[in-house]
């Protein structure tokens, strides 16, 4: 089961920038990496990746084995209402990962 | 010549000097990337340990507990060495070695110990045999320990800059695993890296090794998990 | 060659370099350029590209990239794509915002195969493309140094 970390400030007012920031647990394999055997161990990374806010998309990210193992991302969002914040993503593997967290806005 | 020198090393102690953690050795973005617990990816470890932890140990076991336990492995108790990771597999869940759920859970405890000094009760009589082990010459390059992490700690070996070797920061995150990894298995790499015999995980080479690094780095702060190359 | 000529041909060449020498870092050539930009001009400015000057280890290497721009309905950031000169896979990552962003920041952590130059290169709602190019000196190469 795919980890995830989510950090959002405590509470933020309508109308402020929030920043966002995730870290997932995926190897964001390579390709060119040998294991204990000798053998290439095969590419697997994420390559596409969404954030939805209260239902819309709000950060959207294509990627690739240029981004580091465990990838970590950093965006910003507008305050709205309290709602939740959905992450999804998918990888070579096609296997998809989901994290939420809860965004509480005074 | 060689076992007079070696005499000498038993009673002089180790030729460390001050014990400085892996974290003086290493490079700005390791350096930055530990800082931050927001993108320190051990950290991803340390939630699913929390979770292992409350399904697991916290029948008996009250998480706000755990601050200091680290601090306290490895030891001898009934004249075995009794690592962080053989303690937990024993009282909880019979979790393999290097698993990812041992893993979590040895990086969540550890981590309720970081920034306090670890290794507190060890003797040196208790550390004589992983003394012994540091110093020895092994593997088909015929180096000990401390012909890198003492004779040529702080100089550089192709891009990398050799550290002392301390324990303190592990489990630990490294950036040539891009995972997190023990300190047994970064032991092995060493041997590896030596050509010699990989003794096996938890097998009493490595916690004699254990003791001794836990020893000779006394006065070192936890940083679990730490960041490495 | 005559004054004459001679003043003629400053002339000519100063107002090219005030536009702005467009494309000045950003390669014409390259079909990886092409393929975002569909062959339109690529200006320099507006990005800002955040990496250290050195890397000692190229696996994990923090990247952060700014544009500037007011993220309204109006006028906001499509798209910032972030190229490689060097690594096995060129194009590292792209990111999608919009108005909601608020504001177009983006940060991440990146892997890099070597000593080399990246470009972000950011699409507007304008349709213009602006970019920013920075060298970094990476010690330890992250893809092909044998893992």
């Amino acid at each position: 089961m795919a980890l995830a970390r989510i950090q959002l400030p405590k509470d933020a007012k309508r109308g402020e920038l929030v920043e966002v920031r995730i870290v997932i647990q995926h190897p964001m394999e390579t390709g060119f990496r040998r294991d204990a055997g000798g053998e290439r161990v095969a590419r697997n990374a994420i390559h596409s990746l969404a954030c939805r806010y209260n239902g819309a998309e709000v950060f959207r990210a294509t990627l690739s084995t240029g981004i580091a193992a465990n990838p970590y991302l950093r965006f910003f969002l507008r305050a709205g209402e309290s709602g939740d914040l959905d992450f999804w993503w998918l990888d070579d593997d096609e296997k998809e990962g989901t994290a939420k967290t809860r965004l509480v806005v005074a | 010549m060689n076992r007079i020198l070696l005499t000498l090393v038993f009673f002089m102690g180790s030729a460390l000097g001050q014990p400085r953690s892996g974290l003086e050795f290493s490079g700005a973005e390791i350096r930055q990337l530990q800082a931050s617990d927001a993108e320190n990816p051990g950290m991803l470890w340390v939630d699913r340990g929390a979770g292992l932890f409350a399904q697991h140990c916290a029948a008996c076991h009250q998480p706000g507990s755990m601050k200091g336990v680290a601090t306290r492995y490895p030891r001898v108790v009934d004249g075995k060495v009794v690592n962080l990771e053989a303690k937990l597999r024993h009282n909880g869940p019979r979790l393999a070695y290097e698993s990812q759920e041992l893993l979590a859970l040895t990086a969540y405890v550890a981590h309720q110990s970081r920034g306090l000094p670890f290794s507190r009760g060890i003797s040196n009589e208790e550390a004589e045999k992983g003394r012994r082990e540091y110093y020895r010459r092994r593997g088909q390059m015929n180096l000990s320990c401390a012909h890198c992490h003492e004779a040529s700690a702080g100089k550089t070996l192709g891009a990398e800059t050799l550290s002392q070797g301390q324990p303190n920061g592990y489990p630990a995150y490294r950036l040539e695993w891009q995972t997190l990894g023990s300190l047994h298995r970064r032991l092995r790499a060493c041997m590896y890296g030596l050509h010699a015999e990989l003794p096996a995980y938890g097998s009493d080479l490595l916690l004699d090794l254990e003791l001794f690094l836990a020893v000779r780095g006394r006065g070192l702060l936890l940083e679990t998990p730490a960041v490495r190359r | 060659m005559k004054r004459r000529d001679f003043l003629g041909f400053t002339l000519v060449i100063l107002p090219v370099q005030a536009l702005g020498q467009a494309n000045a870092h950003v390669s014409t050539t390259d079909p990886l350029v092409v393929a975002i930009t569909k062959g339109k001009d690529v200006l320099p400015g507006k990005v800002k590209l955040e990496l250290p000057a050195v890397a000692v280890n190229g696996h994990s290497v923090a990247m952060t990239v700014k544009v500037e721009s007011p993220m309204s309905a109006a006028q906001y950031v499509r798209a910032v794509h972030l190229v490689s000169e060097k690594n096995p896979v060129r194009e590292m990552a792209t990111f999608y915002l919009g108005p909601h962003s608020g504001r177009a920041e983006v940060g991440s952590r990146i892997r890099l195969n070597g000593t080399q130059r990246i470009t972000a290169i950011a699409e507007l709602s304008d349709g213009s493309f602006w970019s920013d190019q920075v060298a970094i000196e990476v010690r330890e190469a992250a893809c092909t140094d044998g893992g």
